[in-house]
């Protein structure tokens, strides 16, 4: 029978002899994932189940993220906590300062390799599917079951191939991808499915900016964004890969619930207005509103190649007297490569700053939330109305070159006008 | 897994668990702290008016988003005991099955169901509201299995004591 990339990788993590869409199978997981957020309340599931310890240490990571640094003695408690446990059950353990944010972290540290199964107590947990993993986001009950039995239920969901052709122009990045394919399909359009991204122009895209692809894959209500392994994910392996691995692709006959095809030489930058990531359109449409804040970083959107996009448009230019901008470098080893590269010195320059790794204010969490009236244009996936701080502010979500020119603009506006 | 009790309808379609818990809140991890804040990117004045008993009543994709389980134990501890929807976003869903509460999609007991309608959920395929009764798709076994467990706590549990 005919599988699709995801069926199949299912169908080796389960004891059923077959798999359909719909199906519901206990799935195995090769790593388990939880944070400062959903890691304390998935513990205390974990006690009421009864479970003393974990299925297996060596394929469980925690990693501090979202309060980090700890904003208040609530956050420093939920951080400790995380610690704590982590050593008491001999798990691996990502802290401050040895870290960053996890999705990028994991990948970094050779933790996703194709094939694998990744539960993660984080919606974003998606974004293992630019190394073709199946990660999936599950909330704290799940994640405690998973840390008990090393297993999940989960209803196969069919697969919507997106065909990427075409080559992207000047300005276009992985993010503008998805967020065509949102605004194509619905925030809701993706939902009891993977999106599986396949075609000349998908494995034309870097890892950094399939990590952009894969990490919004939720936002159109996918389980997972995946894109089937090949070189270029074999090269960013070498030398990480924590285990063996073997690529897989969907069979040509497999059935597919929708197929799409996106032309990257036709897209344009796009943003996604307040309050929904599927309310999109091309910047040059959005008209000029003015900018209050800049937001560069994420958990897929503060690697090298967006630092570099930002670094280009930034360069020997200065940051609008009315706008503030925040970079922040996904995980410590990208930190200190920006700064071998002098990226750093020159957000500063520019009159921005450069934070720790943080989920921070991605989330509303802390370190550069938003005033009521203020408007921001962010490179992070979401955009619900209060997202990044208050109710009545507005998130813009885009790219790092679009993100940039809001910067030195001081306005919404297309990079090709300012770089 | 069934419920029974009194309707109040949240507005809307596409409500993301960031209006419903914001993310300013999420450095708290009891759960009975967690009520208190409740739809306060959305419409605060909500959960005042849920009582122990109460099945929420839901437009489509309701719960996008974060896989903050904050909301949908924010909702048990106020006093929800199911929901009926058009559709719901997937980690929402699993985890209301996995907290115990009773989720089905049934656009059609939605059309009716006005605040204060006595709604009665068996998620094992139909949906009264006020005397009438509308067919819902069956939970799969599995999931049926873990609302007669009483959710994946209790389910898990049973698991390691075999």
């Amino acid at each position: 029978m005919a599988h699709t990339l995801v069926e199949k990788i299912l169908l080796a993590h389960c004891d059923a002899d077959d798999v359909r869409p719909g199906d519901v199978v206990t799935v195995r997981c090769d790593v388990v994932m939880a944070n400062d957020v959903s890691g304390p309340v998935a513990f205390r599931a974990m006690e009421k189940m009864g479970a003393d310890r974990v299925f297996d240490p060596e394929r469980v990571v925690m990693v501090a993220d979202h309060f980090l640094p700890a904003k208040d003695a609530r956050s420093a408690e939920l951080q400790a906590r995380l610690q704590h446990w982590s050593e008491a059950h001999g798990v691996t353990y990502y802290g401050q300062g040895r870290g960053g944010i996890e999705h990028t972290l994991l990948c970094e540290e050779g933790w996703i390799v194709p094939g694998a199964v990744i539960a993660g107590g984080d919606s974003h947990t998606c974004t293992y599917g630019a190394l073709g993993a199946f990660g999936t986001g599950l909330g704290s009950t799940d994640i405690a079951s998973c840390l008990a039995l090393g297993s999940f239920w989960q209803a196969v969901p069919e697969t919507i191939e997106v065909e990427l052709g075409g080559r992207p122009g000047r300005f276009v990045t992985g993010k503008d991808v998805i967020l065509a394919v949102i605004a194509q399909i619905g925030v809701g359009g993706g939902t009891n499915a993977v999106l599986e991204f396949v075609g000349a122009g998908a494995e034309a895209l870097s890892v950094d900016e399939r990590l952009a692809v894969a990490n919004m894959a939720v936002e159109a209500g996918s389980e997972t964004g995946i894109f089937p392994a090949d070189g270029a994910v074999a090269d960013y392996l070498e030398g990480r890969a924590r285990t063996e691995w073997a690529a897989e692709r969907s069979d040509p006959d497999a059935l597919f619930r929708q197929r799409l095809h996106i032309d990257l030489s036709e897209l344009e930058p796009l943003v996604a207005l307040p309050h929904l990531p599927g309310n999109v359109t091309r910047v040059s449409d959005a008209g000029s509103i003015p900018i209050d804040q800049v937001y560069i970083g994420n958990c897929a959107n503060g690697t090298m190649t967006d630092l570099r996009q930002a670094a280009s448009v930034l360069g020997g230019r200065s940051v609008h007297p009315r706008t503030r901008a925040i970079v922040v470098p996904a995980t410590q080893a990208i930190w200190r490569r920006a700064a071998d590269e002098g990226l750093l010195d020159l957000f500063v320059e520019a009159g921005a700053i450069v934070s720790t790794p943080t989920c921070g204010a991605c989330f509303g969490g802390s370190n550069g939330v938003l005033a009521a009236g203020e408007n921001a244009v962010s490179t992070t996936n979401r955009n619900f109305r209060g997202r990044m701080g208050s109710p009545e502010s507005g998130v813009y979500l885009a790219n790092a070159w679009v993100a940039a020119a809001a910067a030195v603009a001081g306005e919404l506006v297309h990079p090709g006008a300012i770089a | 897994m069934r419920a029974e009790g009194v309707a109040v309808v949240v507005p809307g379609d596409d409500v993301d668990t960031d209006v419903m818990y914001p993310g300013a809140y999420l450095n708290i991890e009891d759960p009975e702290q967690m009520a208190q804040y409740l739809f306060e990117g959305f419409d605060a004045t909500l959960r005042e008016r849920l009582v122990d008993g109460t099945i929420l009543v839901v437009g489509s994709n309701f719960g996008i988003g974060s896989s903050r389980e904050h909301v949908p134990l924010a909702m048990k501890g106020s006093g929800v005991r199911g929901l009926v929807g058009r559709s719901f976003a997937r980690i929402f869903y699993r985890n209301c099955v996995n907290l115990g509460l009773a989720i089905v999609a049934c656009p059609a007991a939605v059309d009716v169901a006005r605040d204060g309608s006595r709604i009665a959920i068996d998620a094992a395929g139909a949906v009264e509201v006020d005397g009438a009764v509308f067919d819902a798709p069956a939970a799969p076994p599995l999931v049926l299995e873990l609302g007669a467990a009483g959710g994946l706590v209790e389910w898990t549990a049973s698991r390691l004591g075999d």
